[in-house]
């Protein structure tokens, strides 16, 4: 039992790869708790942000600057009374929030947040995460059917109608990011070289990125850059959030799919939601920022720069520690534990794929402070009209571009 | 990596795609039957696992379940459900479609049992399908082979486009 | 336990084929129709990606081009129905009989 732990240590593989269960379930559940606590961040995040942005101050009583807001908030939506429709299709309501979870969490299987950290390692991984996370939607068309109730069929309605649009420029963007993979010279307008055989595996992709020297936001200069923002507006608008939260927009629709929903089933929804966000940018970082590459590999290499960038996760939670008041000494410990050097190796890929991460989940809230909300038809036009042809236009440039 | 546990998986997905199957074909409800072949659709992705296809079980999710049955569940909330839910489900012909489909059945029973080339043929060694390039073995072949092929069905998929916009368009 | 054969597969591919058949021949509802036509369309790509575990990749290319085909279907099929309930406030399929004087 103590080797078939420890064997797992000494691999370079992925746990699905090495074909350990123990080590995988064990990152399952890392990965689990990590979602949850990041979504709770998340949440406090967001309400403070917005907040200082309106020039208010959001939540302040619960703890030390509103920081257990949200587990107050968790607490009373547990406790609440879970009220169904009495017209309700009840299976379907049922089912509908636990659809949305889960295929917010499966996704995660296949996320590298390091070479050897992620669950398993697929042939098709980012086809899995787009195909899975496509089946979100079907649970929101189910929530807003089930309620039979108007303001959540309407909400269901735009929703898929939405997903469907701008599934398809998502995809185009990242064929055009999988074909980059196939191009196997070093520099940013580099082509050819090698077998010539792309890869759908994200931890392919990411080293395929390491190979080339360059993060595919920057190959082929400003083709890789449009690649990435038609994804980054896609993936805005199929998480439904602002400014293409038309399912739920509040002045028109209440609140969309889960007007009927309340409590935990509620809570659901919000989990999946925000999990669904890291999720799709999780798959911009993969593709286009290098995933848990660091900053400038090749520019300013050597073991000294080696050291100097792994220290970074320690002294960001120094900076945080230094930030804080309250249980700011606890951030400090971990700080000063992350500057240890075996932790500091398994860690910092880790630190920078979450920290990438993390700026796309701040980048969605500013969105949301900043935007105002498109109407149906814009939403349609921006989709077909604009991101598909752009998607397109790119993924033709950039095979040209490769072959040349 | 190998499957495991065959016999198991085989059996749990080929009794979830049969039983998520008659539900799909005996349900009142449209949406309930959409739901019962979304069930359907993702164990056959399953099986395509098993069967060395992960390219294939991949399209099958997101383009059939997430994609073509998204597109069912939104025309089945368009056009009302309330009135159809109440009315015969079932045509005049039911007697006449059953006797056919069992004799249809009956047809299947006698190929699979009485064939001598295709209990042979079943005795074939299985291929060695190479799992952890499947994509890129499927993709040579999509783009070198077949594709002559795989041009056609773009175009097929143009006019479908164009076909379903003029059918669902009110004026053009 | 028996171990799965291809022969398994195909059995499992006969009968959703032949749910998929009574589903077209008996069921009124066009969308229930259109979905009993998606079954047997999944029928017949089982059976080729089954054959293709034994003869080479080409049964799972031609699973792709089916559900290529399928998404085509799907989408004149409902563009269809969408443009037949809007004439004639119905769904279903005995109703269609403007050629049938």
């Amino acid at each position: 039992m103590r080797d078939y732990f420890y064997s797992y240590l000494k691999s370079d593989a992925t746990p699905g790869a090495a074909g350990n269960m123990l080590w995988a379930f064990i990152y399952i559940m890392l990965i689990f708790m990590g979602l949850s606590i990041a979504v709770i961040a998340m949440n406090w995040l967001e309400r403070k942000v917005l907040a200082h942005m309106q020039v208010r101050l959001g939540p302040m009583r619960v703890g030390p600057h509103g920081l257990l807001q949200p587990i107050a908030d968790a607490i009373k939506l547990l406790i609440k009374e879970d009220i169904m429709p009495a017209e309700a299709d009840k299976l379907v309501f049922w089912m509908a929030p636990l659809i949305v979870v889960t295929t917010a969490f499966t996704t995660f299987i296949v996320v590298p947040f390091g070479p050897q950290h992620a669950v398993t390692d697929m042939n098709i991984g980012i086809l899995f995460m787009l195909g899975v996370s496509s089946l979100g939607v079907l649970g929101i068309v189910m929530a807003g059917w089930a309620s039979n109730s108007h303001y959540p069929l309407i909400g269901a309605l735009r929703s898929s109608a939405q997903m469907v649009s701008y599934e398809v420029a998502m995809g185009l963007a990242v064929v055009s990011a999988v074909l980059m993979t196939s191009l196997h010279g070093a520099g940013i307008y580099a082509t050819g070289g090698g077998s010539g055989m792309g890869t759908l595996s994200m931890i392919e992709i990411v080293r395929a990125q390491q190979e080339q020297q360059a993060w595919f936001a920057f190959k082929f200069f400003p083709l890789g850059l449009v690649a990435m923002f038609v994804f980054a507006v896609a993936m805005v608008a199929e998480t439904n959030r602002a400014p293409f939260d038309l399912p739920e927009a509040e002045s028109e629709l209440t609140a969309g799919f889960h007007t009927e929903y309340s409590g935990f089933r509620w809570s659901l929804f919000f989990l999946a939601e925000y999990s669904a966000m890291i999720a799709v940018s999780s798959i911009l970082v993969t593709l286009w920022l290098g995933g848990w590459l660091r900053p400038f590999p090749n520019l300013l290499a050597g073991p000294t720069w080696d050291l100097v960038f792994s220290l970074f996760p320690g002294l960001t939670f120094l900076a945080l520690a230094g930030l804080t008041s309250g249980f700011g000494a606890l951030l400090g410990l971990i700080g000063l534990i992350l500057f240890i050097s075996p932790v500091r190796a398994w860690v910092q890929d880790i630190y920078w794929f979450v920290a990438k991460v993390a700026v796309f989940m701040y980048l969605y809230i500013w969105y949301r402070g900043t935007f105002p909300r498109y109407r149906f038809d814009q939403l349609m036009k921006v989709g077909w009209k604009v991101l598909l042809p752009t998607g397109l236009g790119v993924l033709i440039v950039t095979a040209i571009v490769g072959v040349l | 990596m190998a499957p495991v546990a065959t016999p198991f998986f085989f059996y749990l997905l080929s009794g979830l795609a049969l039983i998520s199957g008659i539900l799909v074909i005996t349900r009142r409800n449209p949406v309930h039957s959409a739901l019962a072949l979304i069930l359907t659709l993702l164990a056959l992705a399953g099986i395509y696992l098993m069967l060395y296809a992960p390219f294939v079980a991949g399209v099958q999710i997101i383009l059939y379940a997430g994609g073509i049955m998204v597109l069912f569940l939104f025309v089945i909330m368009l056009v009302n459900v309330g009135r159809a839910e109440k009315e015969r489900q079932f045509n005049k012909q039911w007697l006449l479609a059953i006797a056919a489909t069992v004799g249809l059945g009956i047809v299947f029973v006698r190929v699979f049992t009485s064939s001598q080339t295709l209990t042979e043929l079943l005795k074939r060694p299985l291929a060695q399908l190479p799992e952890t390039s499947n994509t890129q073995q499927v993709g040579f072949s999509l783009y070198g082979q077949y594709m002559l092929a795989f041009e056609i069905a773009s175009l097929l998929l143009l006019v479908a486009i164009v076909g379903a916009v003029v059918m669902a368009k009110k004026r053009i | 336990m028996v171990p799965i054969t291809p022969i398994h597969y195909l059995i499992l591919a006969a009968a959703l084929f032949t749910l998929g058949t009574i589903g077209v021949l008996t069921r009124r509802n066009v969308v229930i129709v259109l979905m009993s036509i998606e079954l047997i369309l999944n029928a017949v790509n089982l059976n080729l990606v089954a054959f293709s575990r034994m003869w080479g990749l080409q049964g799972q290319v031609f699973a792709i081009f089916v559900i290529t085909d399928a998404a085509a279907e799907a989408a004149v099929g409902l563009g269809i129905l969408i443009a037949f309930f809007r004439n004639k406030e119905t769904v279903n399929v005995d109703e269609v009989d403007l050629l049938k004087w």
